[in-house]
């Protein structure tokens, strides 16, 4: 599995793909083959607002639970509600199809912090 | 840690592996949801070869037994076995137990993976009768095939007649050319299904035996992961989660291989007492609504902490969230609603009859 290029990454195994000053999140390849089958996700209500590092969502395999936490800190503009029975497109396309929430970016200052896909493909 | 005969075949099979209570096994292999549904609607293969056999010999050797055992292993046929408790003075569950009545003056008792010398111990240390009590685990091997495909796959590997052994009756004989198997119809999956007893030495032969029998029925290899959505889709204990040394049988909904009156049991005295003054906890199932409870999550009812979820997933087979837990015996009772805090969020819970889940044929 390869990592998009255009992506930036945290050390926690989430994705982010930026846009202005949007970022589109997600859980990376590495860390949906960790989980296993994901039965379960419980996603941001629209409009909270998080700092970075703070618990964003929660993912559910079938064994267990783990945190999604907020790349940077934000707003939530949008969810991924076709995730709602279709839990298992974040395994099987957890760089596209398998997106967790939309975050408007408060300070960009954060975004420097983030892994390549190199850097993050050495650790993964 | 500790590693089964198949170990080499897990690896080679691409199974991912983690630490079981001292056992490194196979957690799954394609993937749970995967393997859990091969199960249900074909047949598939465990190596459940970490559980433990002892074997009680001599004259008295099922007095002994008896003595130990909640449930009247006396009523065994040859050729027959029995699911039970074994407790401690207190009426704790030590561990529960499958015995096999195998041939007179020899009985054998398949114990937990985790319990095997704790068990031993604790057999050893309440046997006055003197029988003789030998632990023999790492001279066995054990393979579950579990589904509707079980017989007609293990079928083709041996002469022993298959369907005649009635659930929990059990046969003797060759599998694959390995001679000294015991075929067990038991399982843990609520599937139709095969245990077998192999010699440990034998694992090279039978599994490679197992895959190409099972191919014409698409076998699957089924690692921990489903083997705990399987059981607990059946309200199947698992120890150390759902039992312990400090339930009874009674809290546990094991009444039902409690024989209070076969006569003194280790634990008999302190279970009459419970029973006569009221059960106050009981291990009931539930369905959760909207988020799956996990080990440890308080169960409530009107915003008070009444017990705890001691299992729980999302059921593949039934698209519900399950757990199972203890509640006071007054709110045990099918459909009572209750509530479980799942991670600071109150989710919507009913108890459920149980098994959750009844196989189709």
């Amino acid at each position: 599995m390869s990592y998009p290029a255009n992506y930036k990454y945290t050390d926690q195994h989430e994705w982010l793909s930026i846009e202005g000053d949007v970022a589109t999140v997600g859980i990376t390849h590495h860390a949906q083959d960790a989980l296993g089958d994901i039965v379960h996700v419980e996603l941001p209500a629209v409009g909270k607002t998080l700092a970075k590092g703070k618990s964003a969502c929660e993912v559910e395999s079938v064994k267990a639970v783990s945190d999604v936490y907020a790349p940077v800190s934000g707003t939530i503009t949008a969810v991924n509600t076709a995730l709602d029975g279709n839990e298992a497109v974040i395994n099987s396309d957890p760089h596209g199809g398998g997106w967790l929430f939309k975050l408007k970016i408060t300070n960009a200052a954060e975004l420097e912090g983030l892994m390549d896909a190199a850097a993050y493909a050495a650790i993964a | 840690m500790r590693r089964t005969p198949f170990h080499e075949f897990h690896k080679e099979a691409g199974a991912r592996l983690i630490d079981f209570g001292g056992w490194e096994m196979p957690v799954q292999y394609a993937g749970i949801l995967e393997e859990h549904a091969a199960c249900r609607e074909r047949v598939g293969l465990f190596d459940v070869s970490h559980m433990g056999e002892v074997w009680f010999r001599g004259p008295k050797a099922m007095d002994a037994v008896s003595h130990l055992v909640t449930n009247d292993v006396n009523k065994l046929a040859f050729g027959q076995a029995m699911y039970t408790a074994m407790c401690n003075e207190r009426g704790g569950i030590v561990d529960d137990l499958i015995v096999y009545n195998v041939a007179p003056e020899e009985v054998l008792i398949c114990v937990n993976a985790a319990n095997r010398d704790k068990d031993y111990n604790w057999m050893v240390a309440h046997n006055p009768l003197a029988v003789d009590i030998v632990n023999e685990s790492d001279y066995y091997a054990q393979l579950a095939i579990q589904g509707r495909w079980a017989e007609a796959l293990l079928q083709t590997l041996t002469d022993v007649p298959l369907a005649p052994i009635k659930n929990y009756w059990f046969g003797t004989g060759t599998v694959a050319g390995v001679e000294g198997c015991i075929i067990a119809r038991t399982g843990y999956t609520g599937e139709d299904g095969f245990e077998v007893f192999l010699p440990a030495g034998a694992a090279d032969i039978l599994w490679p035996a197992i895959q190409a029998a099972g191919e014409p029925y698409r076998l699957a290899n089924i690692g921990l992961g489903a083997r705990d959505t399987l059981r607990l889709e059946m309200k199947y204990c698992l120890y150390g989660n759902d039992i312990n040394d400090d339930t009874t049988p009674l809290e546990g909904g094991l009444a039902w291989v409690t024989k209070l009156e076969k006569g003194d049991f280790i634990g008999r005295d302190p279970i009459v007492t419970q029973k006569a003054a009221g059960v106050p906890k009981r291990l009931v199932g539930l369905v959760v609504e909207g988020r799956i409870a996990r080990p440890h999550s308080p169960i409530l009812q009107n915003g008070v902490v009444v017990g705890e979820v001691t299992s729980g997933t999302r059921s593949p087979s039934l698209g519900l969230n399950l757990a199972i837990g203890y509640v006071p015996a007054h709110l045990a009772a099918v459909g009572t609603p209750l509530a479980i805090d799942i991670r600071g969020s109150m989710a919507p819970a009913k108890v459920a009859k149980t098994p959750f889940y009844t196989r189709p044929y």
